[in-house]
């Protein structure tokens, strides 16, 4: 190939790069990590940037000697080859340098690593549950503690199916953020109710894998208030790109009232849920519940339609056992199916599970007619 | 059959053999199955490729288009399985099997054979593989590491998936035997160990590799589908068992997994370099000993996959440490091949761009592994398309440029004929172009925050991904082009000489004609 | 043709790989079949069992007559010590495997459940000691533990003497004392067998009397994946002992040349190592 297409080769490529480079303006950079909004996440924006400086060095140095070599030594300049192969010295030496440039590079990491590490005497903990796929939080000491609620994409289907223009934070909104107070030492305990999920803030500078079945922590003290978003980190299913984490970080003040209107808020469902607990339903409620909660929890795999995805997922429109005996119907919704996607929704509280199981049974062509009571359901928790 | 002949040709050694395709089937030439290695390989690069276009065409632009996210997901989880199983393992072991034999001066492999059913064994897993997308709940879905609980919800798909891998593993573990015990026993007078060509020692320790971890992989598969299927609890926390002891067994092996698929590439571009420098590879013992040590270090550095499965600090600093121990040995690499060239009389054809391709690019992703290494970038790093960045530098500017940089270096003489330069030219530079478009610009994808195997994205990712798609539009037409190359080459390329390349050295081009006979090296040639 | 001849053999072309293949075919989509219930599973791995015990007989048949007919040279001797030594370097690595999940779980995962279940309280986990052994923290029924002076210790008796038995009957064949050569390996496999009969019949008992099952936890699942393993590798060990048996009986191997008969005997030593691990770690502790 001709040492001119070589150039023209070079020049496109260069020039793609080049304009995209130019679109990058806005405050979230599109080369490099987030802005950091935590102590930890400051220090590995810093050591990135370093360790890059380090390697570009590096491969200048390399590829400066093998392209000079390349350049000159050729055949075809009428260079003669060398006949060496060998000097013990060299070779010593190219070991060693490799070792130092490492040292340097760990040294600062290994302070990160301890630091990152160090979860004790938090201000507040929060716990994240990963479900399929929704985040659960639950507020378990500190300021707000008691606040417990599940936060999932609101993004409509109808973006994410190009049906309508994608919004601003298209996949990165949810319907109820975390909220923390900034300047705190909050510590997160991670855990997952089905599979493996992450939890992962990039501008505060936190991953972590929930495990179900074990608990995991990390912490993170947010500087400035503001969003931060981030996304699950982990393989977890069908709609594992569409379990967004959003952080909304207030001034202690703010804080202090959104805790306060949470905890109103949640009283006032307690006492509701109590009594709700006692209450018979109408079967019209609890279909319109039932089909928010559906919505919500089993629609991603059941389908809006109740009809499944074949092979996967199985259709409960038509099903054998959501128009047979109420009581299987139940324990599958509480207990799940072991190995299957069906995990346990023991989570839910009573009046959801009556709702979405009377819904179910009463929904699209299913017409059993049957009207469970969030009192049916209490009997079969244990 | 083998008995009925037995006794006609003691050494089974005359060229009467069954023709047409119960030659392929029932042969026991090293260099029939080295080419029956290649061509399987290829297919199923062109499968896993066809499976990458789908993700790259998905991922064109936001918005679900093309694949619904289910079926993404198992297209995801083919294309790594299919393409590290089927297309780069496969190929380094018919090159293995090709030139072993003839670079030691041995007649054949040592269990010929086995050799066969080494290879028939592939198609077999493949066909388990493929047939799993059209099987009801479609092919196995939780990525090429098929995570439990993710993978213990699966359906028959991940069934298919599992015996695909034992059957996988059978056959690289009889592989690689067979390979150990060609080198160990087969060489001819005179090729003590330090003399062996490079290659040779590479694979030798490949092999090595593979014999110590393959078994692993099937007894993890098998503990996946006891807890699928028969109740026991290795991966489930409610029993005893923990979901992250599946990551450190399969990381156990799928760490070395990473060194098999570039060990043979490095020994591939160590017989190149020199040829075309016309100078003897600088440092050979450095070379055999750093190879060595990656390959030992390699056992001991596989939890920096699980950087954030959560770990105490003691083990994530271990990790860190051993992981960036291994940039030593690779840097000494680097630095005897920039060794060889400096100073030589350099050419440039194919084999020889490829191969400094593959530094310049391997170096790369060797330098962004390095930054992964880190435990504290890691963090940041891990399952986003940083990682996806980092791999398919090692993997595809690595591995399979180097599998290039080999086929076009032997193919005179596996044919006898040479290809076409000008196009061999071509492939490479539209290769190199196509394929940095395709990946440097996951790496900022990655930074800036795009987790890896979703089917959508936010907005801020859109150009990158457009680019990242044309780019891996273009690597994939190119290696159409490498085909046509391939076989205008065997059908109609011109007569190769004995010595097609000035520098070579090896026995398979100083000892043998320049199409290499069916049986090479009957009678060992004597080595000085 | 003289047995030193310079050459190495290599095979003619042979049909065996390719059948052993299609069994795999019949056998992989069989057992994916069988797992998910289908019907159509069973017949598949039927085929695949037949075929594959087809391809055996065939295969091994003919490396038997090339082994008699002196096609082997001393070369082809050395390769296959090579090759069966790294063969059982493979199948250690297997066992590693499941010896890793055992360490795993008593050293770190169950202690882990124990600490979280004393942090979080009852509603995470019910109370929970992690004592060995254990199910786990789950809800599972309670079983009893596999004692291991009773059966496993008279197997572990039996293991080791077929150990010697074996290394005896080597020495015959060195010495060329055919019937002594035949009656250690005769005295071989029946200890084996009756080592398979007692881990039969210690199987039903676990599930019987003492209600341990693979479903039982941490301790079930490594408890039986463990002693199956090894009873699988045992029970292959004792069939490969009886073809060499017949052979022998058939005259074949010679007093310098038996590397059959030998390859046997070092898997069987094997299976015998792996076994100790096993008393020791499963039973014992
Ligand atoms: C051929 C395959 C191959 C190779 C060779 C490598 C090589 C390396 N890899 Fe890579 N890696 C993969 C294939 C490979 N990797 C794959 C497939 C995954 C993802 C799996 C998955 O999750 O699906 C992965 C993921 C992966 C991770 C996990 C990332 C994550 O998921 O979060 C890490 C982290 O440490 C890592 C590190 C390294 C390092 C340090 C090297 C080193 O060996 C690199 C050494 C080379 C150099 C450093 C360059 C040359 C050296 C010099 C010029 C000397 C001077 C240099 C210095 C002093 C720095 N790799
Ligand atoms: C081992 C080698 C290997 C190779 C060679 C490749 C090759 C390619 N890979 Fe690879 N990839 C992996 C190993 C490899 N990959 C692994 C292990 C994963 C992780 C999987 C997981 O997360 O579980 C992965 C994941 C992965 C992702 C991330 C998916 C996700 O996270 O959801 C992407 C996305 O861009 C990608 C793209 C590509 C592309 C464009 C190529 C190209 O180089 C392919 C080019 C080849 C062809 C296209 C075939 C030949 C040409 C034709 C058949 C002609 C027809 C072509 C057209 C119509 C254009 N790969
Ligand atoms: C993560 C995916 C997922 C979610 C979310 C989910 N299910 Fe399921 N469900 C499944 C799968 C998979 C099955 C099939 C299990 C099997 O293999 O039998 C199933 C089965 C069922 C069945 C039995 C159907 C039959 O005919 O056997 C019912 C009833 C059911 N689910 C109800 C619900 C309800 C109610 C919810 C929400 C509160 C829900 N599911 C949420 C995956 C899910
Ligand atoms: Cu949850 Cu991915
Ligand atoms: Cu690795």
């Amino acid at each position: 190939m001709s040492s001119k297409s070589v150039a023209t080769l070079a020049g496109v490529s260069a020039l793609a790069l080049y304009s995209s480079m130019s679109t990058a303006a806005g405050e979230q950079s599109k080369y490099n990590l987030p802005e950091p909004q935590s102590v930890i996440a400051h220090e590995i924006y810093d050591m990135h940037i370093w360790l890059m400086w380090i390697c570009v060095v590096i491969f200048v140095g390399v590829f400066g000697v093998m392209f000079y070599s390349i350049l000159k030594h050729r055949k075809s300049l009428g260079y003669k080859a060398a006949n060496f192969h060998h000097s013990t010295s060299v070779e010593i030496v190219w070991t060693v340098i490799p070792c130092i440039i490492l040292i340097v590079m760990a040294y600062p990491a290994t302070k990160t690593v301890i630091s990152m590490k160090d979860t004790s005497s938090p201000d507040m903990t929060i716990k994240a549950t990963g479900y399929q796929w929704m985040w659960g939080y639950d507020y378990l000491t500190g300021e707000g503690e008691g606040i417990s609620f599940f936060s999932r994409l609101s993004t409509p289907r109808a973006q994410i199916e190009n049906k309508e223009p994608k919004g601003e934070n298209y996949l990165l909104e949810v319907d109820n953020r975390v909220v923390v107070p900034v300047g705190k030492k909050v510590r997160v305990i991670i855990t997952a109710n089905d599979v493996i999920h992450a939890w992962w803030v990039p501008a505060l500078g936190i991953k972590q894998d929930a495990i179900p079945g074990f608990i995991r922590d990390t912490w993170f003290t947010v500087d400035t208030p503001g969003v931060y978003r981030g996304q699950c980190a982990e393989l977890c299913g069908k709609d594992h790109g569409f379990m967004p984490i959003v952080v909304e970080a207030l001034e202690e003040d703010d804080y202090a009232e959104w805790v306060a209107a949470q905890l109103g808020a949640s009283e006032a469902a307690a006492e509701q849920a109590e009594a709700d607990a006692e209450k018979e339903f109408t079967m019209e409620e609890l279909n319109t519940k039932g089909e928010q909660v559906y919505a919500a929890h089993c629609a991603a795999c059941h389908q809006p339609n109740g009809q499944g995805i074949p092979g996967a997922f199985s259709a409960l429109d038509g099903s054998e056992l959501v128009n047979g005996p109420v009581a299987e119907h139940i324990d599958i919704v509480i207990n799940g199916k072991a190995n299957t996607a069906m995990t346990p929704f023991r989570h839910l509280s009573d009046v959801d599970l009556a709702a979405v199981v009377t819904y179910e049974r009463n929904a699209w062509s299913n017409d059993t007619g049957d009207v469970v009571q969030p009192s049916d359901i209490n009997e079969y928790r244990n | 059959m083998a008995a009925v002949h037995g006794d006609a040709h003691d050494h089974g050694h005359d060229d009467h053999h069954p023709s047409g395709i119960m030659r392929w089937i029932t042969t026991t030439n090293h260099k029939d199955i080295g080419t029956m290695y290649l061509w399987f390989s290829f297919t199923m690069f062109m499968v896993g490729g066809i499976l990458a276009m789908g993700i790259r065409a998905e991922l064109y632009q936001p918005g679900i288009q093309i694949l619904e996210p289910e079926l993404f997901n198992q297209f995801t989880t083919l294309h790594g399985l299919i393409m590290v199983f089927g297309a780069i393992m496969p190929a380094f072991v018919g090159f293995a099997n090709w030139q072993v034999p003839m670079m030691i001066g041995a007649p054949d492999m040592a269990f010929a054979r086995m050799n066969n059913w080494s290879f028939w064994l592939l198609p077999v897993a493949a066909s388990l593989l493929v047939v799993s997308f059209f099987v009801p709940g479609g092919a196995a879905a939780g990525g090429w590491t098929f995570y439990p609980p993710l993978s213990v919800q699966g359906g028959l798909g991940v069934d298919m998936m599992i015996f695909a891998v034992h059957i996988l593993g059978a056959s690289s573990i009889m592989g690689s035997i067979n390979i150990i015990t060609t080198i160990l026993n087969m060489r001819a007078p005179g090729m003590t160990l330090m003399k062996m060509p490079l290659f040779v020692w590479t694979w030798l320790i490949t092999a090595y590799l593979l014999v110590l971890v393959m078994p692993v992989l099937a007894g993890v598969v098998t503990m996946l589908l006891t807890d699928r299927h028969f109740g026991t609890s290795f991966f489930n926390a409610a029993g005893g068992g923990d979901p992250v002891l599946f990551q450190h067994i399969f990381w156990f092996f799928g760490h070395p997994e990473v060194y098999i698929m570039i060990l043979p590439a490095f020994g591939i571009v160590s017989e190149i370099i020199p040829t075309f420098s016309r100078k003897p590879l600088f440092g050979y013992s450095s070379m055999v000993y750093a190879t060595a040590s990656i390959a030992i270090l390699s056992c001991f550095v596989w939890a920096h996959h699980m950087f954030t499965a959560g770990m105490p600090t003691v083990g994530q600093l271990f990790f860190m440490y051993a992981t960036m121990l291994i940039a030593v040995p690779t840097g000494v690499k680097v630095f005897n091949w920039t060794a060889t060239m400096w100073r030589g009389s350099m050419t440039f054809e194919t084999p020889m761009l490829f191969s400094i391709g593959f530094i310049f690019l391997f170096v790369i992703g060797g330098l962004s592994g390095v930054i992964c290494a880190i435990v504290p970038i890691d963090i940041q790093v891990q399952d986003t398309y940083y990682v996806i960045a980092h791999f398919h530098y090692v993997l595809v500017s690595g591995a399979l440029f180097a599998l290039f940089a080999g086929v076009y270096y032997w193919i005179p003489k596996w044919t006898g004929r040479m290809y076409n330069e000008t196009l061999g030219k071509w492939h490479f530079w539209l290769s190199m172009f196509f394929f940095n478009l395709t990946f440097f610009v996951q790496h900022f994808l990655g930074l800036a925050g795009m987790p890896r195997r979703v089917p959508d994205y936010a907005l801020q990712f859109a150009d990158f991904n457009k680019i990242s798609s044309l780019g891996a539009f273009g690597f994939g037409l190119t290696q159409l082009l490498f085909l046509y190359i391939v076989i205008n080459c065997i059908r109609s390329g011109e007569k190769s000489t004995q010595m097609p390349w000035e520098g070579a050295t090896t026995l398979e081009w100083t000892h043998l004609p320049a199409k290499a006979p069916y049986h090479s090296f009957e009678t060992p040639p004597v080595v000085k | 043709m003289s047995q030193e001849s310079g050459h190495y053999y290599v095979p003619a072309p042979s049909l065996f790989p390719i059948i052993g293949s299609t069994a795999l075919l019949f056998m992989g989509f069989g057992a994916a079949l069988t797992m998910n219930k289908m019907e159509l599973g069973y017949g598949l791995l039927a085929i695949g069992f037949a075929i594959l015990i087809y391809m055996m007989f065939g295969w091994f048949g003919t490396v038997a007559q090339e082994s008699e007919s002196g096609k082997y040279n001393d070369q082809v001797d050395v390769s296959f010590r090579w090759g069966m030594g790294w063969f059982i370097l493979t199948e250690v690595m297997f066992f590693c495997a499941f010896f890793g999940a055992l360490f795993y779980m008593r050293v770190l995962s169950i202690p882990w459940l124990e600490e979280e279940s004393l942090v979080l309280g009852q509603d995470w986990w019910p109370a929970y000691d992690g004592a060995w052994p254990t199910t786990g923290p789950g809800e599972f029924e309670a079983f009893t533990p596999m004692g291991a002076w009773g059966l496993p210790a008279i197997n572990t008796m039996l293991l080791l003497s077929s150990g010697v038995t074996c290394t005896l009957a080597h020495h015959a064949i060195k010495e060329n004392r055919r019937e002594a050569l035949k009656k250690w390996l005769l005295a071989t496999i029946a200890l084996g067998a009756i080592f398979i009969a007692c881990q039969a019949y210690e199987y039903v008992h676990a599930y019987n009397d003492l209600n341990l099952k693979m479903t039982s936890g941490a301790y079930g699942s490594t408890f039986f994946m463990l002693t199956g393993f090894h009873g699988f590798h045992v029970t292959v060990g004792a069939i490969m002992l009886t073809v060499i048996y017949f052979r022998c009986a058939a005259g074949h191997f010679t007093s310098e040349k038996h590397f059959g008969f030998e390859g046997v005997a070092w898997y069987w030593h094997f299976v015998d190592v792996v076994w100790l691990g096993l008393f020791v770690f499963v039973y014992l502790m």
